[in-house]
């Protein structure tokens, strides 16, 4: 269906793709895996011609293209549902599908056979969804699906997937796979990508692999070991996760830097009961939705309590700022990067340094080679890249954007460092440096509250998890008395009370 | 060479020399300075010193907008600053004595410094919209002008006072001087500390400054008190030009120059990213701008319509997709890469 020979990109003197070579067939369904930076959303962008290829062949369907623009890759057939969603949640569901192509009845866009159409292409998915209703009151899920509906409202012959499961829970997935495999009988050939391995096996028949801007192969996924397939991605041996000695015991042994008791926020968390030994990572596992971003927020002074007492080292405290928290020492990361974490437009140097800089006050100004050198020890430390200080932290990768924030939170050298969804978005090998960075902390004395949508991660990073299930800590137990299953049980099931 | 070109003050001073070029083609005396009793006078000179309130104005404009706001009750800021400067010389024995002046001009400046931080209350408090925030004042302030002047318009005859708007330091005019203070002292305290970036911050993205630690709430509501106590000073510059408080005339649309000033600078009405030295630019292209309608002799009531063409035609070469046009055009007068062939040859299925 679409062929991609030789396809090369440079910006300035760097080749973001170097003689890539491409397949997608009609019907399958592919995958595109890589770390970050190895040129995956290079190739996605050559492809729905929202950049040129400097060299190489694209040939759908037995025709060379050139597109100019994504509408001229639109119009060819090829649909593209970017991780971000890009619809207008004020526009109704019929208007967002139909956006661009309305129906028209003597140049005047007529509304019920807009609705009527959008009926159709909903009903087509399985989507029983009043397309006159405005598109910002539904979840995000649907708001995904009405995407893909809009994406494939044209006659589409390649559908791009980018990252389109990374805001949806396990039943939201589901329901978007049904209608992937859907449109694979159609014969429509899509291209899937995702972080998630489990994802990945589950719906590709393919994936082809990239690392530094080349191609490594192109391989069936029934044949290609999970194993393999990751060191594929990464060039290296699998890059295990360092051991480290881990406490075995429900309670912390060392001494309680944070105790939480009947903490309750007017949004999300209700009576919980958290212990934060020194030293020790607490997993926090649940569902989305389930509390845990409302208990992370309790803690950090970013959401207010209503009840509820939080002492620092025996002594109470009143966490009732951002600041508050983190003159104490607390500090939090939020699990929206591009929300509530990165300041977009300012420099990778103005992004790490600008807690420290809040904290010391508007007057007593780091000196700027101070911040540099500050700035560049920290972007050394973790490895952010481009190592290049001066570069908008918007243009970053994710994995880069969490690296700053970290960055950021750690230059405050924090007692306790809350980490919501650190790992969310980015790619294996900036995920495993983030997770030996979080044990490497503890192992320094600093206690991590580290909270995950993937049980595993959850299991693997933390000391003890505390389970949280519709607002309530319902369980705190330590990670090694836990299996992926036992803790899936935990999450899920709110009938079995294991109180 | 491309450094400069792409410099964000590139544009903004191309507009300056330009507007400034033409009128010295047109008529070569402007740009002439002659020296008179050790003063210097000149169209130029007058430019300068015209400028003060809109610039002290712009100034705070500039910081405000920065932090993703904006003020529209400058111009009746000014006002009130002015009514009650002349309402206390008026008031007072001896209008030329000094001390009279400087505690008319400290109250003034005092009283103008509160109604911005009434603005900033209403900003960040109780989170009204800025433009919804400041209308209030807008709206309400010259009435309360002409409250403290009693309904008329006051006139003092007052030297030191009269000095502000009129008056020479070493050959160049005082508001001159006061305009250039201002911007140093802006530039210093938002340059020098770490208020620029931090304004930035907040104005960039509040919710992520909020959780890194940054005093948003502060630092916004300063920006509105700046922003007031500037006007504050542009308004007793007026009041000092024509020795009156005129409620209903002081700084009228001064608030839409100095956001047009502000843009033209290069700084962007979303917030973020400000350029103090951009509104500088921008402030004098408008007063040039001024200048050149007075020059042609165009008659006051379609003054407005030429300004508006002009600044049409600076904002659209200034538009970020004028500017990618101008270096595209430039780039394919340089032979490129295969990318740019291919792009031209496309053929779309």
């Amino acid at each position: 269906m679409l062929e991609v020979t030789g396809a090369t990109v440079r910006f300035g003197a760097d080749a973001a793709l170097r003689d890539v070579d491409f397949r997608l067939f009609p019907g399958e369904v592919h995958s595109l895996m890589g770390e970050n930076g190895a040129g995956k959303s290079t190739l996605i962008k050559a492809i729905t011609g929202a950049l040129a290829l400097d060299e190489g062949v694209l040939v759908l369907a037995g025709e060379t293209v050139t597109f100019r623009d994504p509408h001229a890759a639109q119009a060819a057939g090829i649909g593209t549902v970017y991780q971000e969603i890009e619809l207008l949640p004020n526009l109704s569901v019929a208007e967002n599908i139909c956006l661009g192509r309305e129906p028209r009845r003597g140049g005047v866009i007529s509304a019920r056979a807009m609705n009527t159409r959008a009926h159709e292409i909903l009903l087509d998915l399985g989507l029983d969804l009043d397309p006159a209703s405005t598109l910002g009151t539904h979840s995000l899920a649907v708001q995904q699906l009405v995407a893909i509906a809009r994406a494939i409202s044209a006659d589409v012959r390649v559908l791009v997937l980018d990252e389109p499961t990374s805001s949806l829970d396990l039943d939201e997935v589901a329901e978007l796979f049904r209608i992937i495999r859907e449109l694979k009988t159609r014969g429509v050939a899509i291209l899937f990508v995702s972080h998630f391995l489990d994802q990945v096996y589950e719906i590709c028949d393919r994936v082809t692999v990239l690392r530094d801007g080349e191609l490594v192969g192109e391989y069936l996924t029934r044949e290609l070991l999970r194993i393999d397939l990751v060191q594929k991605m990464l060039g290296r041996g699998a890059s295990e996760l360092k051991s480290r000695d881990r406490l075995a015991d429900d309670e912390p042994d060392a001494a309680v830097v944070l105790r939480a008791r009947g903490v309750s926020s007017a949004r999300g968390i209700t009576e919980a009961d958290v212990d934060l030994g020194e030293g020790e990572v607490l997993g926090v596992a649940g569902l989305l939705g389930s509390g845990r971003t409302s208990l992370a927020r309790a803690l950090t002074g970013v959401n207010r309590l209503e009840s509820g007492v939080i002492r620092i080292e025996s002594r109470p405290v009143r966490l009732d700022s951002p600041r508050r928290a983190m003159s104490l020492g607390v500090v939090y990361s939020s699990e929206d990067r591009r929300r509530d974490g990165i300041v977009a437009e300012l420099s990778v140097l103005d992004n790490i340094t600008l807690a420290l800089q809040s904290e010391r006050g508007v007057l007593r100004q780091i000196p700027a080679a101070r911040r540099r050198e500050l700035a560049a020890s920290w972007v050394e430390a973790l490895d952010i890249r481009p190592p290049d200080l001066d570069r908008p932290a918007g243009t970053l990768s994710g994995g880069n954007q969490q690296k700053v924030l970290l960055a950021r939170l750690l230059a405050l050298s924090p007692r306790v460092l809350v980490l919501d969804e650190p790992t969310r978005g980015i790619d294996v090998g900036a995920k495993v440096e983030i997770q030996n960075l979080v044990g490497e902390l503890a192992d320094n004395g600093m206690s991590v509250v580290f909270i995950s949508a993937e049980l595993e991660e959850v299991l693997r990073v933390g000391d003890r998890v505390a389970v949280v299930r519709d607002g309530r800590v319902v369980r705190i137990a330590a990670a090694v008395e836990l299996t992926a299953d036992s803790l899936l049980a935990l999450v899920a099931q709110p009938d079995e009370d294991e109180e | 060479m491309t450094a400069v070109y792409k410099h964000r003050l590139f544009w903004p001073i191309v507009s300056l020399l330009t507007l400034i070029a033409i009128n010295a083609i047109a008529r070569p005396q402007f740009i002439t300075i002659t020296m008179r009793d050790g003063e210097l006078y000149g169209a130029l000179i007058t430019i300068l010193r015209d400028s003060a309130p809109l610039m002290l104005v712009a100034l705070g404009m500039t910081i405000v907008i920065a932090t993703r706001g904006i003020d529209l009750s400058v111009g009746a800021i000014m006002a009130v600053s002015g009514a009650v400067a002349l309402t206390i010389i008026d008031g007072s024995g001896d209008p030329d004595a000094l001390a009279t002046v400087l505690i008319a001009v400290l109250v003034a400046v005092l009283v103008a410094l509160i109604l911005g931080m009434w603005n900033g209350f209403l900003v960040t408090v109780l989170g009204i919209q800025p433009i919804v925030a400041t209308l209030v004042l807008m709206l309400a302030g010259r009435g309360a002008a002409l409250l403290i002047t009693g309904g008329k318009i006051t006139t003092v005859n007052s030297a030191p006072f009269k000095w502000m708007s009129s008056g020479y330091m070493v050959a160049l005019p005082v508001a001159f001087f006061i305009a250039v203070a201002a911007i140093i002292v802006i530039g210093v305290i938002e340059r020098r500390t770490a208020l620029g970036v931090l304004t930035e911050a907040v104005g960039i993205n509040p919710e992520a400054s909020r959780l890194a630690g940054v005093r948003s709430r502060g630092i916004i509501w300063g920006a509105y008190m700046v922003s007031g106590a500037l006007a504050g000073v542009a308004g007793l510059i007026y009041a000092s030009r024509t020795s009156a408080a005129d409620a209903n005339n002081a700084g009228v649309f001064i608030e839409l120059y100095a956001i047009l000033a502000v843009v033209l600078g290069g700084t962007s009405l979303n917030g973020g990213k400000f350029s103090i030295a951009g509104t500088v630019v921008g402030v004098f292209i408008i007063q040039t701008l001024d200048s050149t309608v007075l020059f042609l002799g165009i008659p006051s009531a379609q003054s407005p319509v030429f300004f508006g063409f002009v600044v049409a035609v600076v904002v659209v070469l200034q538009s970020p997709r004028m500017r990618s046009g101008l270096a595209n055009l430039s780039g394919r007068l340089r032979p490129r890469g295969a990318g740019v062939q291919d792009r031209e040859k496309a053929e779309v299925a």
